[in-house]
């Protein structure tokens, strides 16, 4: 065995190889893999998937009263659209929502301000959080419906109460969450009171923000539907938890199906449509979130 | 701990008061101008939930304009501390702190401060928006004057191709360079920089160091820059303020002038930096 003389490997020197011919250093991926890495093409492939499955069974049970198939569910939507009456129940049902919805956050703003500045307002909002979160709301229609009556301060009522909780706790955790050198960048600049919330704050704590409006969001439409179903009855115009209520009664199946897939269609289409593009303008181009 | 007593005046503080004034007397003779900012006895405490705890103790030291003063020590020296009270982030407990002769009470945007950290940047704002933020948040500039300034600075740090991207997607490097073009673009009475460049890799540190007296022999400005790296501090600086451990107190404060990265392996270089180096560790048994 003989020593090696580690010093005795020649040194070298290399020029890098010219790559300004992009093609070989990148390529696109092929067509079909382009399209798989579409979100929207593989859910909707889910969702046809779905719907022959319900197809092929409600065919298969021909018990139309029990479980009416996809199209006789479509028919009976396009029915009711064309009459006007789905529309208008639809229209009755986001008005009340977006009532609630809107007073909630109101509400909501109110409370993580008071949070936010004092350990007192903190305190406040962890105790009612913590009372209250856990309550349906439909637990609070009863009172409702004593201190308001019938109709639609006792709808707003019940749905304030599904999005205030989950609102206040998701803004107030992400304000506290919001790193310290952040919060000095901007005190630095002299930012101070509601011009530090609005410019500082509140985007840097957006995606939990966001989480809480979400969540605040599916808690308020469910409530309503869930109210309607109650006392829907004797509203002057029902909205479409009545819809289904009423058809129900009329042992129409046909028709409550095609109600619940408006509630489903439109739970979709804030979820997918409204909300991605919101997360997709901000927390995802701030790379806060993936 | 009586001494901690504002109002208590003892020899000591005399003395320190006395050096001062001799130190400015001196100034006088050469026509040096007048501190931009300057620290008197400053004591500064910080509260954890079951101790309070003294981080620097009656520091004295006189930034004049243009200086890049460099605060420098051992980690727990409070020299970010004291940073962070010239910042406005903490008072002081005993002392004086004023700049242009105006007492320092709270942050303010003729402070600017670099932070060590990559997320001093607003992620929801690109490079353009992130350095006009703070001109347009304290209105000191509007509109077309802004949007130049920002782009001429942007320019300066050789970010220009990359002023509509996010902070997520530059390197840590490129994001310091946006907090310095940030606070620059401000024109603050002083820079204040922490650390900046202890998170980057050596050779992204060392180009960086680079373009920041690049950046200086531009545009004169003033700095308050912290390190805990000797030979960083000789590159860097005019002016080191040498602090001592835990509590931080002044040890010495040494010219740097003559030092830049051409000549890092000169004798007089070395003997500056050994000098430093037995200031800071001659207390201690075992040098680290």
């Amino acid at each position: 065995m003989t020593a090696i003389d580690l010093s005795s490997r020649p040194e070298f020197e290399r020029s890098p190889e010219d790559f300004s011919n992009q093609d070989a250093v990148e390529r696109p991926l092929p067509l079909w893999e382009r399209a798989w890495n579409s979100t929207a093409l593989r859910r909707t492939v889910l969702l046809v998937l779905l719907a022959l499955a319900w197809e092929a069974y409600a065919r298969l049970l021909a018990n139309p009263l029990l479980l009416p198939s996809l199209t006789e569910t479509l028919e009976a939507m396009v029915r009711d659209l064309e009459s006007g009456l789905l529309v208008r129940r639809t229209l009755t049902s986001l008005n009340v929502l977006v009532l609630g919805y809107a007073a909630g956050l109101a509400i909501a703003a109110v409370f993580t301000t008071l949070a936010v500045s004092s350990r007192i307002g903190t305190d406040l909002l962890a105790t009612l959080t913590a009372m209250f979160n856990p309550l349906p709301a439909i637990a609070l229609l009863p009172l409702a419906l004593i201190w308001f009556g019938l109709g639609v301060p006792s709808l707003v009522f019940v749905i304030i109460h599904s999005v205030l909780w989950a609102v206040a706790l998701n803004t107030h955790t992400g304000f506290r969450t919001v790193p310290e050198t952040l919060r000095m960048a901007g005190r630095n600049v002299g930012l101070s009171g509601v011009r530090y919330v609005a410019l500082l704050l509140i985007p840097a704590a957006f995606p939990a923000i966001l989480a809480g409006l979400k969540i605040g969001w599916a808690f308020a439409w469910r409530t309503l539907i869930a109210a309607e179903l109650v006392f829907g009855a004797s509203a002057r115009e029902g909205g479409l938890g009545w819809h289904i209520f009423e058809a129900r009664a009329q042992l129409e199946t046909a028709t409550v199906f095609g109600g619940l897939l408006v509630v489903i269609v439109i739970g979709l289409t804030v979820e997918s449509v409204i909300f991605r593009a919101i997360e997709a303008r901000t927390v995802n181009r701030w790379g806060m979130q993936r | 701990m009586s001494r901690t007593s504002p109002t208590c005046r003892d020899p000591e503080r005399m003395e320190a008061d006395a050096i001062a004034a001799a130190r400015s007397a001196a100034a006088g003779q050469q026509a040096m101008p007048s501190p931009l900012l300057s620290a008197r006895g400053v004591t500064l405490q910080y509260r954890t939930p079951h101790h309070i705890v003294t981080a620097t103790w009656r520091v004295d030291f006189d930034v004049l304009p243009s200086d890049r003063f460099i605060l420098l020590g051992p980690s727990g020296c409070g020299k970010s501390s004291l940073l962070k009270a010239v910042g406005g982030f903490l008072a002081p407990a005993e002392g004086r702190l004023t700049i242009n002769g105006r007492p320092i009470v709270q942050p303010g945007p003729d402070r600017m401060m670099v932070f060590q950290e990559f997320e001093q940047l607003l992620p929801w704002k690109t490079v353009l928006g992130n350095v006009l933020f703070p001109m347009r948040a304290t209105g000191r500039f509007r509109g077309r004057e802004a949007m130049e300034r920002a782009r001429d600075m942007i320019a300066r740090v050789g970010l220009a191709k990359f002023a509509d991207a996010y902070p997520h997607m530059l390197s840590g490097g490129m994001k310091m360079r946006v907090a310095i073009a940030r606070a620059m673009a401000m024109e603050p009475d002083i820079l204040l920089m922490d650390e900046p460049f202890a998170a980057l890799d050596a050779l992204t540190r060392r180009r960086m160091q680079e373009e920041l007296l690049g950046l200086w022999d531009q545009l004169r400005f003033t700095m308050l820059f912290v390190t805990h790296s000797i030979e960083e501090a000789i590159l860097v600086g005019s002016r080191i303020l040498v602090l001592s451990p835990h509590p931080g107190q002044v040890r010495a404060e040494l010219n740097a002038e003559a030092f830049h990265h051409g000549n890092v392996d000169q004798a007089a270089f070395g003997a500056l930096s050994k000098r430093i180096h037995r200031l800071l560790f001659e207390d201690r048994g075992t040098p680290t």
